[in-house]
């Protein structure tokens, strides 16, 4: 829009020093003042970048998060929620009563007969939560995590329920997770953006395709965007010099930019000028701090074993390492993507390749962030878009919306118990249901903030991430 | 009234903190229900006390003023000239908590000031408007004008004056070339250009110059650019897969039609129904593709009724914001809260779209309709081919007695000599590379599975003993549809070289003594079996059946009383898996054995062998036979061979677009909150809303061709009214009503409406000339002022709602990838064509799948074309675009965010397109005849932003030029890589050393704000 600039420093009232700071802010919001700052410990940096919201609405308990998004969606009935009876009703048609009318994906038109779970599941920790045998490292972490195993959806096919996930609408165009809690709170990183972005494949299936769509702004402005880290080329699109430039020239030569923009705004009396020339400067540091976040040789030979990895070939271990030093460096989102959980067929050996690739590290995860202090203001956040059939399709399991589940860790969630359930076929969630957009009024609570509040005035409405229909904070998992 | 679900934002987007100040100065005067009034009830109120039935409170509405008014035993809410007596007032300043309005868990109370113009409303008599957008165009005059004053300035000026402004200077003549450049091209100026013009720039020169650049070519791809948002067009289907699509020849018609200035009333016809008009044009069906433009899904488990319930969601929305101007899509679960739109309303327009012809899920071939859109060329090209063909057909299928009598001695001799040939049956088939061989009944084997580069084929043959002795061997080659391109060889191409085929009876080797066959490929002739390894194969007469024979020398030695056991090793050594993919053998003990030998088909053999041999149709069917292997004919037959190949060949290369075609309707029903799955809603036909322009009676249903005709009638006030908005928004950075996606009641007035609906007006009345109307606009003073803005201009009037300066903005994503184009002098300039790939991070688009695609950045020209022709990947759109904010075009998007990234800054210092760009254009400073360092810098900023370089700037960058000329000297190996870049030849006489150099003077030009600024 024309003059946007200006109507911000009208609607702000504010000094140029401190529109600079709001409306300057790039990739995912990043900080522009104190630019030159060499200073990146981020609790120092903690006030840098202001969100929206003047106060929060309720105390905060967490400043971070990390959602480990099982992309594909992992069945539920191999994982988390145990279903003896399903078990003994290996073959037989599912009763009716439970699928008739229902949506589904790709069993239209078959016959649907209940298929047993494929693992033994296990009594995890003191607090004994019961957890399938493919997942003996999360089960060691047991007593850190929420179980939530009444999850249910609205989006039976992969592309719309991720958008449902991430953005509250199976519609596009709407801001993802990240995009708003960098909207409403602002940032505490300097040199980093506020939302990352990794992904991951797996050796146990097909590789789920993700949209660029899941981490962007929608109509929010897209400094708010996620920005994804690459393990080969370039970490950041874009990030690396044209080859046969050494850092001294490319060093300079943003400095002779900015001494002629500056000189031009003299002319010319532009207020993008002095956010451009902010811009400039945080590119070139980024530069060297993304390559700095991504070089992992500083980290214990202790750490790689904890983790299962040696890093820097971009697998979902690798991914959780780097979560946990971007959250150290005081990230607001980071998001993995482990695009392999799409168990149409073969579930059994699939499921034994694909827990095996996140079981460990997830649990490192959580006990690493804990270790140093850190889970206690941090979420994470382990979920597909959406559970798999009790039904068999052939040896697999088909996508499933009315049940599944999932499971939470950090500040402010009660650790070691399990919430809700489905029925004794796995399939709806009849206890305790909880819906995506419960979980993401649940989620900004514990970021300290209600989900009618934070909204953003687009085509003439207020659009919130929970969206138009209801939503519930569950209270119950909260401490 | 009880306080329900309601929501209002605690923070207020500046926009309207700062309109609310322009209404307190409006307060003054009388006030005005749309522009004072309306604002606030629909921000406070309408969500429980507007148009949505379902959710409203207390059965009370506040948009409808015979509701507001009503006697409700003994108050009534709003009472006329009596604020003391309105509830509403007594509602809104109430104390209670479980009073006041709007309640204060939804909301915050009202300020102060609306407080008072709602009382002062009452006060005067609470008149109520119908909403601003849906009321009749006004018939406006302009204000009275000075003598030669441009009706838009006197609108303009007549505000200012009232708040005492005035217009600023005009821009200086560069400034205005350049910024009228960008907005009608999205190009720079020639700097030979801009220095004519700064030499002389009367009115009429500008105006010329206005003339010119509307001829331009490119103006129709600047205005496509705009266009192609709002329709959301891209070459691919957006969801899960994102598989490609094509639908490039849309956008050209866009372009072509913003070229042609075709009226924009035909233009939306065109696009809604073109292919329902009589006798359709192609040009006119290419333009229904708009009809296709919406996201689709190929993902495997799709269930068909949700997805085409999502297509007909998406065509609405698009058409509400498209062409209305309004948000519909907001009515696809509930009636509008805003608007009067109800939910009926928004599936009774989906219902006019039921009628296209589409599936759930799409993939592949299934994507239908694809309507092939030949250019003129091609289109040449296909009629002289088909007359050629229908020639050569004729040629073919002549008659003379000599080919009938060889008819009739082909049959004969077919019918002597199929006695001849018994069919082998084999008992095994197997492949030493491991290939699977199968043998049916008939004998047949067909090779499936693993396909090796190489292999060798060992079958086993019983000989009973009536074929001893065995005097030759025929194998028989055939076509199968799971073999590539029919077969008969496993060849990505259906091809398959046999290099020997070596047989043995009863372990005793054969010798062949000659071998031919019905057909042979170019230096692959069947001769060689019987005597080198360089083997038969069959090009190109893949997909055919075929046969070679081979004939036994000394066949005699073979001879037994007994059944006899052949074995037979097919060595295929070629690679690359030409091996053969079917095959049967047969086998004779006759000696007369000609080369002449023709080997029917079977199905003709059984003819030749019945009764019906000799009825008319039998005869024509043998003799369409006999033509396909007659030598006779041999010429003919090649000629029309290649005629149809090449007509095949022709056809294949023809662009395809995505076309709308219209089939029975399917039942269109109201899906409660937009549920899919519940069809206990009403059935709907093709309406239109109530409250607007009534559409055309007619007996029959409504179709998508009274949808678009009802859009531009001229009495329809919102088409013309949205669309000359978002115009206006081109050459100004905003619309007159600055929500240029939603006019409705949740969007600003405008500041100047009675030059709104001027311009409106004018539009309809110029026969909706798009040219007309973007000429009237830049000819305007209030476009040619200069955009710099008084610190008390950008106090007083921050969003420039009153023009008294122009305002700037930084350039589209395409224009910026273009100018630098541009200025490099790489920018290819051809207009249309199927969209191009640019260079783009490797991995990019590792998140594919289905299939995982591999990025191939075009060669050649196509690396170098305008940016709206870059490939629209929606999941994954080209990086370099959508930091500069470029829309994924999911969705319709009405206006792009403009932001200032530090990955814009990333793109322009790295991406190879820019970098590359920055070496040409320094070739090009070096090719010059200058040769002082400071006469070639002034000529680059000359070049890059029409005006000569500045001391200050000067000596920055000569320092730079020094500091980078030290470093490469240095290191010669660094400057050999930096002139890497790109695909642009590296002219040889110029040193790779002084290219590095003065790439850093041209990387600074790239990268200025001033480069990628409108000013």
């Amino acid at each position: 829009m024309i003059d946007y600039q200006a109507q911000q420093l009208a609607a702000l009232q504010q000094n140029r020093r401190s529109f600079i700071k709001h409306t300057g802010a790039g990739i995912g919001g990043i900080a522009l003042h104190a630019m030159l700052a060499a200073d990146q410990n981020s609790a120092h940096a903690s006030q840098l970048t202001k969100g929206h919201l003047k106060t929060l609405h309720y105390p905060q308990r967490v400043k971070r998060m990390i959602h480990l998004c099982m992309a594909g969606g992992p069945s539920h009935l191999e994982t988390l929620d145990d279903k003896p009876t399903l078990r003994a009703k290996h073959g037989e048609p599912m009763p009716e009563s439970l699928t008739k009318g229902q949506q589904i994906a790709q069993l239209q038109g078959r016959a649907l007969n209940c298929f047993a779970p494929q693992f033994e599941f296990k009594k995890f920790g003191a607090s004994g939560q019961s957890i399938s045998e493919l997942f003996p490292q999360i089960g060691s972490v047991a007593d850190d995590i929420c179980i939530i195993r009444s999850m249910h959806t609205d989006q039976i096919n992969h592309d719309p329920a991720h958008t449902l996930f991430n953005t509250g609408s199976g519609n596009s165009g709407r801001p993802s997770m990240g995009a708003w809690l960098l909207y409403g709170l602002g940032q505490e990183t300097e040199n980093l953006p506020g939302y990352v972005v990794l992904t991951s494949v797996g050796k146990g299936g097909q590789a789920q395709p993700i949209a660029a769509r899941q981490w962007h702004s929608g109509f929010l402005p897209s400094r708010y965007q996620g920005v994804q880290f690459h393990a080969s080329g370039a970490p950041v699109l874009y990030l690396n010099r044209p080859e046969g430039v050494p850092m001294s020239q490319q060093e300079s030569l943003v400095g002779s930019i900015n001494q002629l923009n500056r000189q031009f705004d003299s002319v010319v009396d532009d207020p993008e000028i002095a956010t451009r020339i902010q811009q400039y400067e945080m590119a070139f540091r980024m530069q060297s701090s993304v390559p700095e976040l991504m070089d992992l040789s500083g980290e214990t030979k202790q750490t790689f074993e904890q983790y299962g990895t040696q890093g820097g070939d971009g697998t979902y271990a690798s991914n959780c390492l780097l979560a946990r030093r971007l959250i150290e460096k005081g990230v607001r989102f980071v998001q993995l993507y482990h695009r392999a959980w799409d168990h149409h067929g073969g579930i059994k050996r699939s499921m034994e390749i694909t827990a095996d690739e996140v079981d460990r590290a997830t649990a490192a995860l959580i006990s690493d962030l804990k270790e140093r202090g850190l889970l206690d203001e941090t979420l994470v956040v382990w979920s597909g878009e959406f559970g798999r059939t009790p039904m068999a399709q052939g040896s697999g399991r088909d996508h499933h919306i009315k049940g599944f589940s999932m499971f939470m860790a950090g500040g402010g969630v009660k650790p070691g118990i399990s919430y809700g359930n489905t029925d004794e076929f796995g399939y709806n969630a009849v206890e305790n249901p909880v819906h995506v957009r419960d979980f993401h009024a649940t989620m900004l609570r514990l970021f300290g903030i209600d989900h009618h509040k934070l909204t953003y005035k687009f085509q003439g409405l207020d659009f919130k991430l929970t969206g138009v229909e209801e939503a519930h904070v569950v209270e119950e998992i909260l401490t | 009234m009880k306080p329900l679900q309601f929501h209002l934002s605690t923070l207020l987007p500046a926009t309207l903190l700062a309109f609310s100040s322009i209404q307190q100065a409006q307060a003054e005067n009388p006030i005005q229900f749309n522009r004072d009034i309306r604002p606030i009830l629909s921000d406070n109120c309408y969500a429980c006390h507007g148009p949505d039935a379902s959710t409203r409170e207390a059965e009370l509405r506040l948009d409808v003023g015979e509701d507001a008014i009503l006697d409700r035993g003994g108050y009534r809410a709003i009472d006329p000239g009596h604020p003391e007596k309105s509830e509403l007032i007594a509602r809104i300043v109430s104390e209670d908590h479980d009073l006041i309005m709007p309640p204060s868990e939804h909301g915050e109370p009202l300020s102060s000031e609306q407080i008072t113009l709602l009382k002062q409303w009452i006060r005067e008599g609470a008149v109520f408007e119908s909403h601003w957008s849906f009321q009749p165009l006004a018939d406006v005059t302009p204000p009275e004008q000075e003598k030669n004053e441009h009706p838009i300035d006197a609108f303009i000026a007549a505000r200012l004056k009232e708040k005492g402004y005035q217009f600023s200077s005009q821009a200086e003549p560069r400034v205005l070339l350049k910024r009228l450049s960008f907005d009608l091209t999205g190009l720079p100026p020639n700097p030979e250009d801009v220095h004519t013009f700064e030499e002389s720039h009367t009115a009429q020169d500008y105006e010329k110059w206005v003339e010119k650049l509307l001829a331009s070519p490119h103006y129709g791809e600047r205005m496509a650019m705009y266009w192609l948002d709002l329709v959301r067009y891209a070459d691919s289907l957006g969801y899960h897969g994102d598989q490609e699509r094509s639908v490039s020849p849309y956008r050209d018609y866009v372009i072509r039609a913003f070229n042609e200035n075709k009226p924009f009333d035909q233009f939306t016809i065109e696009q809604l129904a073109g292919d329902l008009l009589p006798n359709p044009t192609l040009e006119q069906k290419v333009a229904s593709t708009y009809n296709r433009l919406n996201r689709a899904s190929g993902e495997g488990g799709v269930q068909p009724k949700e997805y085409l319930a999502k297509y007909a969601a998406d065509r609405v929305r698009t058409l509400g914001t498209v062409w209305l101007g309004t948000t519909v899509g907001c009515a696809e679960c509930h009636d509008h809260k805003f608007d009067p739109y109800s939910i009926k309303d928004f599936y009774s327009f989906a219902a006019f779209f039921a009628d296209i012809k589409e599936l759930g899920i799409v993939s592949g071939a299934r994507h239908i309709e694809q309507l092939p859109v030949p250019t003129p060329e091609q289109k040449d090209q296909q009629d002289n081919l088909k007359s050629k063909v229908a020639a050569a057909e004729q040629e073919y299928q002549k008659e003379s007695p000599e080919l009938q009598k060889a008819f009739e001695n082909w049959q004969a001799q077919s019918l002597e000599e199929a006695d001849l040939w018994d069919n082998l049956s084999p008992t095994s088939a197997t492949s030493q590379g491991g290939a699977t061989l199968t043998i049916d009944d008939e004998g047949t084997i067909l090779a499936s599975g693993k396909s090796p580069d190489k292999d060798v084929y060992q079958i086993v043959v019983p000989l009973e003993q009536s074929l001893t002795p065995m005097t030759a061997l025929r194998i028989e080659i055939l076509p199968d549809d799971t073999l590539p391109n029919k077969g008969p060889g496993r060849a990505g191409n259906g091809n398959f070289v046999v290099n020997a085929i070596n047989a043995s009876i009863n372990g005793k080797s054969v010798k062949w003594s000659r071998s031919f066959a019905s057909h042979s490929q170019q230096s692959f002739p069947a001769e060689n079996l019987a005597e080198n390894q360089k083997g038969w194969a069959i090009l190109p007469q893949t997909g055919q059946r075929n046969h070679v024979v081979l004939v036994i020398e000394n066949p005699g030695q073979f001879a037994s009383e007994k059944d006899s056991e052949l074995v037979i090793e097919i060595i295929q050594n070629h690679g690359t898996s030409h091996t053969l993919g079917k095959f049967r053998f047969s086998a004779t003990s006759s000696e007369k054995l000609s080369d002449k030998l023709s080997f029917p088909e079977a199905s003709i053999l059984a003819l030749l062998k019945s009764e019906e041999r000799n009825s008319a149709e039998s005869q024509e069917k043998l003799l369409a036979y006999f033509r396909q292997q007659t030598p006779l004919l041999k010429t003919e037959r090649d000629s029309l061979n290649q005629l149809r190949k090449e007509l095949t060949r022709l056809e294949a290369s023809i662009l395809t677009t995505l076309a709308t075609k219209a089939t029975d309707p399917r039942e269109m029903r109201v899906l409660p909150r937009g549920d899919w799955m519940n069809d206990s809603g009403e059935i709907v036909t093709p309406s239109v809303p109530k409250f607007l322009t009534p559409v055309v009676e007619k007996s029959e249903r409504l179709n998508r061709l009274d949808l678009a005709n009802w859009l531009v009638d001229a009495r329809n006030p919102l088409v013309a009214r949205t669309f000359v908005n978002r115009i206006w928004m081109l050459f100004f950075g905003q619309g007159l009503s600055p929500n240029v996606d939603d006019l409705g009641a949740q969007g600003q007035s405008p500041s100047h409406p009675e030059l709104l609906d001027w311009l409106a007006q004018e539009f309809i009345e110029s026969g909706w000339d798009v040219k007309h109307l973007v000429k009237l606009i830049v000819t305007s003073q209030t476009y040619r002022q200069q955009s710099q803005a008084t610190p008390e201009l950008r106090k007083q009037d921050p969003f420039n709602r009153l023009y008294a300066r122009q305002s700037r903005w930084r350039l589209d994503a395409e224009m910026i990838r273009d100018n630098a184009l541009a200025i490099s002098g790489l920018l290819d300039l051809d207009v249309g064509g199927p969209s191009v790939k640019p260079y783009q991070p490797a991995g990019y688009w590792a998140q594919l799948n289905f299939p995982k695609r591999t990025y191939q950045a075009s060669a050649g020209e196509g690396q170098y074309r305008r940016g709206v022709y870059t490939h629209w990947q929606r999941t994954f759109l080209h990086p370099s675009l959508l930091a500069f904010d470029a829309p994924a075009r999911e969705e319709c998007t009405a206006r792009r965010e403009r932001s200032n990234t530090p990955i814009q800054a990333l793109v322009l210092l790295n991406d190879p397109t820019y970098v590359e760009a920055a070496r040409v254009f320094a070739q090009k400073i070096l090719q010059t005849e200058i040769t002082s360092e400071t006469e070639r810098l002034d000529w680059a900023w000359n070049q890059a932003l029409a005006r000569s370089i500045s001391d200050e700037e000067q000596s920055v960058v000569l320092a730079q030029l020094h500091e980078a000329k030290t470093y490469y000297e240095q290191h010669p190996e660094a400057a050999a890589q930096v002139v890497q870049v790109g695909l642009a030849p590296v002219p040889t006489e110029i040193s790779p050393l002084d290219i590095a150099t003065w790439m850093t003077a041209t990387r600074i030009l790239l990268n200025l704000q001033e480069t990628i600024t409108r000013y």
